[in-house]
C-alpha cells in the first residue's frame, strides 16, 4: 500500500475541519446517570432527522472505517495514521457534529454539550497535542450557551465555538447575543459548519435530493452572513470573529456587492450600522476551503480570490473522514503563488486560533 | 515486459479483487466473470485508494424517468469522491465536461474493447492506469514495466 500513502505537502498544514465521532458509550463517563438514562430511553430529539447515508455510509470515505470496528472518526489511532501522520498535520481543529445545539429538550442539550466538550478534551486533545477542541454550546438558548462557554472558555484546549448552519433563527438575532458576549470574553471565534436540521436549506421549501443540500448549502450561509451584518452584531461585539466551515466561498463577493448597494439605499432602516456591509464582512469573517468551488478556468479562480480580497481569511480544511475530503497534497490549485498557498494551508489559521496557548 | 505472479485464481473468485504491490506500486486485481483486470490503486483525481472503492454498476437515464442499470460488477467507485471508473479500461465516466483532464497512459490487452459507442455514456476526464493480466499455469500474472 506504500504507493497509496498520500504525498506529504511540502508546506506546514493546519486542518480546520476534522470530524471526530463518539464511540458507543463514549459519552457515559461525562454524563450524569440521570442524563445517561434519558439518552438511552429517549435518544436525540430535534425538529427533523438528519438523514443518512449521504452518498456513502456515515457520509464517510469508504477507506475511513477503522480496523477496530469503530465508526469513521471514532478511533484516534487510526485517525493519526490516516490523517495527522500521513499528511504531517501541524494542528487539527476538531469539529464533532453531535447535534447538541439542536436538542428540543434544552436541559438535555446542555448536559450533552458538557459531555461532548469534556470528552473532546480528555479523549482527544490531552492524548494528541496536535488537536484542539471546539466548544459545542446548546446554542438555541443564549443563557445556557453562555454558561457552557464560561465553563469551557478558560481552557486553552478550546479554540472556538461550533454551530451548525441551519439554525432556528438567523444568527444575528438577539437571542444568541449572550453566547457572543461570552465568546468575546475568551476571544473565541464562532464557527458555523455545514449542516443542521432545524429548517429547510432554502427560502423556498424542501428540495428533493441530497445533492441539493450538498451543492446548495451556501444558501444557509448567505442568510447567516447577512443577518450578522444587518442586526448590528459587529457594532455590539467589535471583536467577534466568525468562521464559515464547509460552505465554499465563491458566493461571497456577489453577496457583498449586493449588500453594499442595498445598504446605500436602505441604510435608514438599520442605523446601527456605521460601516458598509463589505467592511464588516472582510473584518469579521474567515472561511474554510473545503469543498472549494472549482471554476473551469484558472483565471476564474484567480478572479474569485481577487474579488474576495480575503487572502488572510481563507483556511484549509480536509473534512476528514467525510467522503468529500480534500487532500492537503492535492486539493489547492497548483498555480497558487507559494506565499498565498502557505497562508491558506497554515498561516491564516495559526494567526486566528491561539494554538500555542495550550 | 517482466511478469509478476500476484495470486492463484482461487484467491480472486469472480466478483472479488485483491490489492497487490509490485515494484512500489499498489495495484488492484479484479475478477469480472472469470476475466482478470488490473488497475492502479490511486485515483487520478486526488490520490484516493481507488481499489478499495465500491464495485457497482452503471446507472444512466436515456430520457427523464427511464433508468438503465447495467454492467453490474464492472464499475469501480472511488472511496473518496465517488468518481466512477470502468475496471476494464480505467476510463472514468460521468464527469463535468469542463474539468481538466489528467492524462495517463493506458494499456488494454485483455478484456473486451468497450470504447463508448455513440449511444453510450460520456467519457470523464480521468483514466486510471490499467495493466494486462493473464493466468499462467494456475497463476494470475501482471505484465508491467
Amino acid at each position: 500500500m506504500e504507493n497509496t500513502t498520500p504525498k506529504r505537502s511540502k508546506m506546514p498544514v493546519i486542518d480546520c475541519d476534522i470530524h471526530n465521532s463518539i464511540p458507543p458509550g463514549g459519552l457515559s463517563p461525562y454524563l450524569s446517570e440521570r442524563w445517561q438514562e434519558h439518552y438511552k430511553t429517549f435518544g436525540l430529539r430535534g425538529r427533523i432527522g438528519g438523514y443518512y447515508p449521504r452518498a456513502l455510509l456515515n457520509a464517510a470515505r469508504r477507506d475511513a472505517w477503522p480496523p477496530s470496528g469503530l465508526a469513521p472518526g471514532a478511533d484516534l489511532g487510526f485517525m493519526q495514521e490516516q490523517l495527522l501522520d500521513a499528511f504531517d498535520i501541524e494542528y487539527g481543529v476538531l469539529t464533532p457534529l453531535m447535534p447538541v445545539g439542536e436538542q428540543l429538550n434544552l436541559e438535555f442539550g446542555a448536559a450533552l454539550a458538557r459531555a461532548v466538550n469534556d470528552w473532546q478534551v480528555a479523549d482527544w486533545v490531552e492524548v494528541d497535542p496536535r488537536l484542539r477542541a471546539s466548544i459545542v454550546p446548546p446554542y438555541e438558548d443564549g443563557d445556557l450557551a453562555a454558561e457552557e462557554v464560561h465553563r469551557c472558555g478558560p481552557n486553552p484546549a478550546f479554540v472556538q465555538l461550533l454551530l451548525l448552519a441551519r439554525t432556528r433563527d438567523p444568527l444575528g438575532n438577539r437571542r444568541y447575543w449572550k453566547m457572543y458576549e461570552a465568546a468575546c470574553a475568551y476571544d473565541l471565534p464562532i464557527a458555523i459548519h455545514f449542516g443542521g436540521n432545524q429548517g429547510p436549506i432554502t427560502g423556498a421549501g424542501w428540495p428533493s435530493y441530497y445533492i441539493e443540500d450538498h451543492g446548495g448549502m451556501p444558501q444557509a450561509f448567505h442568510t447567516q452572513v447577512t443577518s450578522f451584518v444587518m442586526e448590528g452584531v459587529f457594532e455590539r461585539f467589535p471583536t467577534l470573529k466568525i468562521v464559515l466551515i464547509e460552505g465554499g466561498f465563491a458566493w461571497l463577493p456577489p453577496l457583498i456587492w449586493r449588500l453594499d448597494a442595498t445598504w446605500e439605499k436602505l441604510r435608514v432602516e438599520v442605523p446601527d450600522l456605521k460601516r458598509k456591509p463589505s467592511e464588516y464582512i472582510r473584518d469579521h469573517f474567515w472561511l474554510s476551503t473545503q469543498p472549494m468551488e472549482e471554476p473551469p478556468k484558472r483565471e476564474y479562480f484567480e478572479q474569485m480570490l481577487e474579488q474576495m480580497d480575503m487572502d488572510d481569511k481563507l483556511m484549509f480544511a480536509t473534512d476528514y473522514p467525510h467522503w468529500d475530503f480534500d487532500s492537503p497534497a492535492r486539493a489547492l490549485p497548483s498555480f497558487l503563488k507559494p506565499e498565498l498557498r502557505r497562508k491558506i494551508l497554515a498561516d491564516n489559521a495559526r494567526e486566528l486560533y491561539a494554538f500555542d496557548k495550550l | 515486459m517482466p511478469k509478476y505472479v500476484v495470486a492463484t485464481p482461487d484467491e480472486i473468485p469472480p466478483g472479488d479483487s485483491k490489492i497487490v504491490e509490485i515494484g512500489g506500486r499498489s495495484i488492484g486485481v479484479f475478477n469480472i466473470d472469470g476475466e482478470y483486470f488490473a488497475i492502479r490503486n490511486s485515483c487520478p483525481h486526488q490520490g484516493g485508494p481507488l481499489c478499495s472503492g465500491l464495485v457497482t454498476g452503471f446507472l444512466e437515464s436515456p430520457v427523464p424517468g427511464e433508468y438503465n442499470y447495467t454492467r453490474q460488477g464492472e464499475i469501480l467507485r472511488c472511496p473518496w469522491h465517488s468518481w466512477e471508473f470502468d475496471i476494464k479500461t480505467g476510463q472514468s465516466w460521468w464527469s463535468p465536461a469542463q474539468r481538466r483532464v489528467r492524462k495517463y497512459e493506458v494499456q488494454v490487452e485483455s478484456g473486451e474493447n468497450i470504447e463508448a459507442s455513440n449511444a453510450g455514456p460520456e467519457k470523464g476526464p480521468y483514466v486510471a492506469d490499467t495493466f494486462p493480466v493473464t493466468v499462467e499455469q494456475q497463476y494470475v500474472v501482471i505484465e508491467m514495466d
